[in-house]
């Protein structure tokens, strides 16, 4: 059993931000799996999605009920082999999970931040994150991989430090946030905007607006399946009776689902830090800042890549795949692309493990191998 | 290792002919590129900058184990990231039959190619003649091997089309190398004859 510790790294200097504001004081969460080389050759940066946290693989204690979030994908022996490479993982700035959020305690009230906190974007979760490298001695990520928001982060490191990474691999992810996306959002936090609790974000400890949130990711985890993959995980099935109720309570084992993933979601995750998160993906556009022009905003890029869709999500379909692929292209960059074929929908880079561990295996040993030879 | 390139393609002469078109530094592009073995050794032997599309998922997986540059595509792709003339050498082997439109294809390869270099299976070979002539049934010959009904090759064309073809897309045939079987002479004389396939390279007009 692969026991993890959680780390903490407090940013020496304020953070400068997009929004043109700075965070004071601000702490990175991280977990480290491996040993670091003699020539700091084989560091991996994974970076995770809008729920995701620092805590990727194995667990904190031997009776941990649950391992992290990628474990059937990173670990000793597994395609990300924590034998062969030092993995590190932190909590994106924002989050609830330990990383400096809009829970944490503003330094100059001493009261939570909750709304007063910045608005922020994908590209100063990256800054934080290379501030983490600095302080691990880093001087060159072997990869930088991730799906979804990870892949986001992923691709922000390729184009503004295109000489700290010798490979990125975003999975299941794109280059701009859609407007249906953007809709799903919206609805989102809505949700949690109704909830009586919420009180525009001041709300206290012990009355969180978890109804509201419970909705927003019902709502959320409908986009990260597929039709086919509820159809053949619940169909119509009814989740405790033979006939329907003829009532409002729930009914189908798909309700029951959903339900159960609410629950469990609020138990872990806090409402503030949900408005900010899904904000910073709202934002997310990297050709915006070239006109437009996706291939131009990609001129930066040096490290070759290795990007993967799946052929049922829908949520960031294999055609936004194809855009960030096709403008790598123009620009000479070394790509390889697949489209994995899963029914699982956009939570496919969390479960089909087989496929996508398979070529992101071969991909990261072909890197390091460069970079042995190469130095 | 290039011999035994060779050996494990199971007598792929074709390959040979276009791997001597490769010189240091070229940019490359194979469409169809399988496995990505050819590319690797073409990167590797050659000291080529490579691409290669694929179609099949097993497929892109064994380019990454081979550490080649693979993009999953129908080749039914505009390759509109590529500029016009902007790879030394576009590579089509033994594929263009399976296409939809060969021409369309052919066409697209000598824009984004300064070369391409298509091995081509010929059907005007003198054992499908026969084959036609006597059983009165589809030709199934040891590189075609399939029924009519269940063949991925769609287009199936003689030398002789095929150069029929290039002229009326406005394509230069720079090179032309007839593949035999036995007869090395008769099938320099008369390739669509004698010939098993033939590498044409080519070039805009």
């Amino acid at each position: 059993m692969l026991i993890v510790k959680p780390q903490n790294f407090q940013l020496p200097a304020p953070l400068p931000l997009d929004c043109g504001r700075e965070l004071r004081q601000v702490n990175i969460r991280f977990e480290t799996v491996g040993t670091l080389s003699p020539s700091r050759n084989n560091a991996i940066l994974i970076t995770h999605a809008l729920s995701g946290d620092a805590h990727v693989c194995g667990k904190y204690t031997e009776t941990d009920r649950k391992p992290g979030w990628w474990d059937e994908m990173v670990g000793p022996g597994k395609a990300i082999d924590t034998d062969k490479y030092f993995v590190v993982c932190s909590n994106v700035l924002g989050s609830c999970a330990g990383s400096t959020g809009p829970r944490s305690f503003n330094p100059e009230t001493g009261n939570p931040y909750n709304l007063d906190f910045p608005v922020i974007t994908i590209r100063d979760m990256v800054r934080a994150q290379k501030h983490l490298m600095n302080h691990l001695g880093i001087r060159r990520w072997l990869t930088v991989i991730g799906g979804s928001m990870g892949g986001m982060q992923a691709l922000e490191w390729a184009i503004n430090y295109p000489d700290d990474l010798a490979s990125f691999v975003p999975i299941a992810t794109t280059s701009q946030l859609s407007p249906q996306s953007i809709a799903f959002d919206w609805v989102g936090r809505e949700a949690i905007k109704y909830d009586p609790n919420w009180q525009n974000g001041n709300y206290s400890a012990d009355r969180v607006p978890d109804r509201g949130l419970a909705a927003a990711r019902m709502l959320a985890h409908i986009t990260y399946l597929s039709d086919e993959s509820m159809s053949r995980k619940f169909g119509r099935e009814l989740q405790d009776s033979a006939s329907y109720s003829f009532d409002f309570s729930r009914d189908f084992a798909v309700e029951s689902y959903l339900e159960h993933q609410g629950r469990r979601f609020v138990e872990r995750f806090d409402a503030n830090s949900y408005f900010y998160i899904t904000r910073a993906m709202d934002y997310f556009d990297i050709a915006a800042r070239t006109g437009g022009d996706l291939a131009k905003a990609f001129a930066p890029v040096k490290a070759p890549a290795l990007v993967i869709s799946f052929s049922s999500d829908w949520l960031f379909p294999t055609s936004e795949s194809r855009k960030i692929v096709n403008a790598l292209l123009k620009n000479r960059c070394h790509v390889s692309f697949c489209e994995i074929q899963s029914g699982y929908g956009h939570d496919a880079f969390l479960l089909e493990v087989d496929a996508l561990g398979g070529m992101v295996r071969d991909f990261l040993h072909n890197r390091w191998k460069e970079l042995e030879q190469n130095g | 290792m290039v011999e035994a390139f060779y050996a494990d393609q199971n007598d792929r002469r074709d390959l040979e002919i276009i791997a001597e078109l490769v010189k240091p530094g070229h940019r490359v592009l194979d469409l169809g590129c399988g496995d990505g073995a050819f590319l690797r050794m073409l990167k590797e032997q050659h000291g080529a900058e490579v691409l290669g599309m694929e179609i099949s998922q097993r497929r892109i997986a064994e380019c990454i184990a081979n550490g080649v540059p693979v993009i999953q595509s129908d080749l039914d792709d505009d390759l509109d990231f590529a500029e016009n003339g902007s790879f030394d050498l576009v590579i089509l082997s033994q594929t263009l039959q399976e296409m939809r439109r060969p021409d369309q294809l052919l066409r697209r390869i000598v824009r984004v190619g300064k070369h391409a270099a298509v091995s081509f299976i010929n059907f005007g070979h003198i054992h499908c003649r026969l084959q036609l002539l006597l059983t009165g049934r589809m030709p199934r010959t040891t590189q075609i091997p399939y029924q009519w009904y269940n063949t991925p090759n769609i287009h199936l064309g003689t030398i002789r089309d095929f150069r029929h073809l290039c002229d009326h897309l406005d394509i230069n045939i720079v090179q032309e190398t007839p593949i035999g079987m036995r007869f090395p002479l008769l099938t320099a004389k008369m390739p669509n004859l004698f010939a098993v396939g033939s590498v044409f390279v080519l070039e805009k007009r």
